[in-house]
């Protein structure tokens, strides 16, 4: 395993981070517990419109199988010279089974270079993840994955 | 206090693509897990991460509660002259977090 | 008469667990998947790097009544090369072997002056974090100190005793049954080279000693308290079973 030195910069936030005491207030949660195919259409939809949905271009690797859908690598490509003519605009990630269907909309540009994220996502369970790319000529392009989430064994929760 | 790590390449060369690589300390709490006596944990995630090349915005993301703790991001840019590249992260509860790093154009 | 032959059998069965050979050894890191083993390999992808260099940080710092930083005394982190290899170590003060985490508070309250860190604190595991990847792809080698004889061999028999609801030991699963499955997950041989670790499931940074309490609760057992001589035993024996393994901390595990 080789390591290389990183580039180690810290800087204080001034943050407000609520800690884990303050977490005792009775809220009652505003979103149904789990988001169904309708709610990602629907959430489709809101990007998209009525525009075409067309497959290709767009690359979405993503693990078939993970041992814990906490932390789920990414990485997005889209096919695109990135020029100030013909580049992407934005890439949207959406999730079939989480209590929400959104994951992340990145927003790009011809500074890009090229059009390649990658992030940790969060999946709750087995599902489908579609990733949606926008060009700057208004077409959509997608890929979609399927990824089993499995759990872990012997965790702090007597289940 | 959160920490957060950036790595770039120590210098490219002009018109280069080059990767930025992010890691920032946060629980992002979904707000759909409960903690004691079935009560839900409220929210407490970042909800937006934006970058500048000297001054000029070159990468914006959204986040969800979908999206990791301690999440990791990538990306790529142009390297176009050598300058600084500031990183913004802000979320719930008045989150804010900046960092800064040079990047040096051959 | 029979009930004896019984009780024998049982005796002679759970004596039948073995440590696994050296040559056999294998850290958990060869049971993840791919994707897991690549964000301990990235520095930039291992959330446990953000505790190091919070960790990084707290070791300058000067604390306490005696106004001392760690810097002050041991100088730079990298000379702590071998530091976390070697513990738990026997404490004269505390006339009993502790564990890093014991040790780094015990600096605090003797040397800085300065409050003990609570376990599983931020300042604690960012500390554990930064000495424990000083020693990096070095192979651990248990002390020859005879004073920690009796605490290995409590920490063996720990290890051998079935206990808890389930009535598992420790041995039957990571002994008896690595490499086989439990739900999803591959049964680890269950060796301490990545700690501390980032587990996905805890979405944090956390210790041997959480992720022990967690092998209890998840046998149905009640855990012991955090700090309990009980886990030092334990990590004693766990660090002399995984004898000549490479240390790989700070990991991430699912």
């Amino acid at each position: 395993m080789n390591h290389s030195p990183l580039t180690r910069r810290r800087f204080l936030a001034r943050s407000g981070i609520a800690t884990a005491g303050a977490a005792f207030v009775t809220v009652l949660p505003l979103l149904p517990a789990q988001a169904t195919a309708e709610s990602l259409a629907a959430a489709i939809k809101e990007i998209v419109g009525s525009a075409k949905l067309n497959a290709g271009r767009v690359t979405l690797d993503i693990p078939p199988l993970v041992e814990n859908g906490n932390t789920v690598p990414m990485k997005i490509s889209v096919e695109s010279p990135m020029t100030a003519k013909d580049h992407v605009k934005a890439i949207h990630v959406f999730n079939e089974k989480n209590p929400q269907p959104h994951v992340l909309n990145a927003y790009l540009g011809p500074r890009a270079g090229r059009a390649s994220i990658s992030a940790h996502i969060k999946l709750a369970d087995s599902q489908k993840v579609v990733a949606i790319a926008e060009l700057s000529d208004g077409s959509f392009w997608s890929a979609s994955a399927e990824v089993i989430v499995t759990i872990a064994a012997c965790t702090e929760e007597v289940t | 206090m959160s920490n957060a790590l950036i790595r770039l390449p120590r210098s490219v060369k002009k018109g280069e693509v080059f990767e930025i690589k992010t890691l920032v300390q946060h629980p992002m709490e979904t707000g759909y897990r409960s903690g004691t006596n079935g009560t839900i944990i409220p929210r407490d995630i970042i909800e937006e991460m934006i970058c500048t090349y000297n001054g000029v915005e070159i990468f914006r993301m959204r986040m969800s509660s979908a999206v990791a703790a301690n999440p990791f991001v990538s990306f790529h840019t142009v390297a176009t002259e050598s300058g600084t590249l500031f990183f913004r992260w802000t979320g719930d509860n008045g989150f804010k977090l900046e960092e800064t790093a040079r990047i040096t154009v051959a | 008469m029979r009930r004896r032959l019984g009780v024998l059998l049982l005796l002679l069965a759970t004596q039948a667990s073995a440590e696994i050979p050296e040559a056999e050894r294998r850290s958990g890191y060869h049971d993840m998947g791919a994707s897991v083993q690549a964000m301990q390999d990235d520095d930039m992808a291992n959330p446990a790097m953000l505790w190091v260099v919070e960790g990084e940080n707290l070791w300058k710092r000067k604390a306490g009544a005696a106004g001392k930083s760690c810097d002050d005394c041991h100088g730079e982190p990298e000379r702590m090369v071998v530091v976390a290899l070697r513990y738990p170590a026997f404490s004269d003060s505390a006339n009993r072997p502790i564990n890093l985490d014991q040790r780094i508070n015990q600096c605090r309250t003797e040397n800085q002056k300065a409050p003990a860190y609570a376990y599983e604190s931020r300042e604690l595991l960012a500390l554990s974090a930064l000495v424990s990847m000083q020693s990096r792809d070095q192979p651990i080698q248990p002390s020859a100190d005879p004073r920690l004889r009796s605490f290995t061999e409590a920490g063996a028999a720990a290890f051998a005793q079935r206990q808890g609801q389930l009535n598992l030991s420790c041995a039957q699963c990571h002994d008896d049954n690595h490499g086989k499955k439990l739900g999803a997950a591959t049964i680890p041989q269950a060796h301490p080279t990545g700690y501390p670790i980032y587990r996905l499931e805890w979405q944090s940074l956390g210790s041997l000693q959480r992720r022990l309490r967690n092998c209890l609760i998840g046998m149905r057992a009640e855990p012991y308290a955090y700090g309990a001589p009980d886990y030092v035993a334990l990590e004693l024996y766990l660090m002399k079973r995984a004898a000549g393994m490479s240390f790989e901390a700070p990991g991430v595990r699912p």
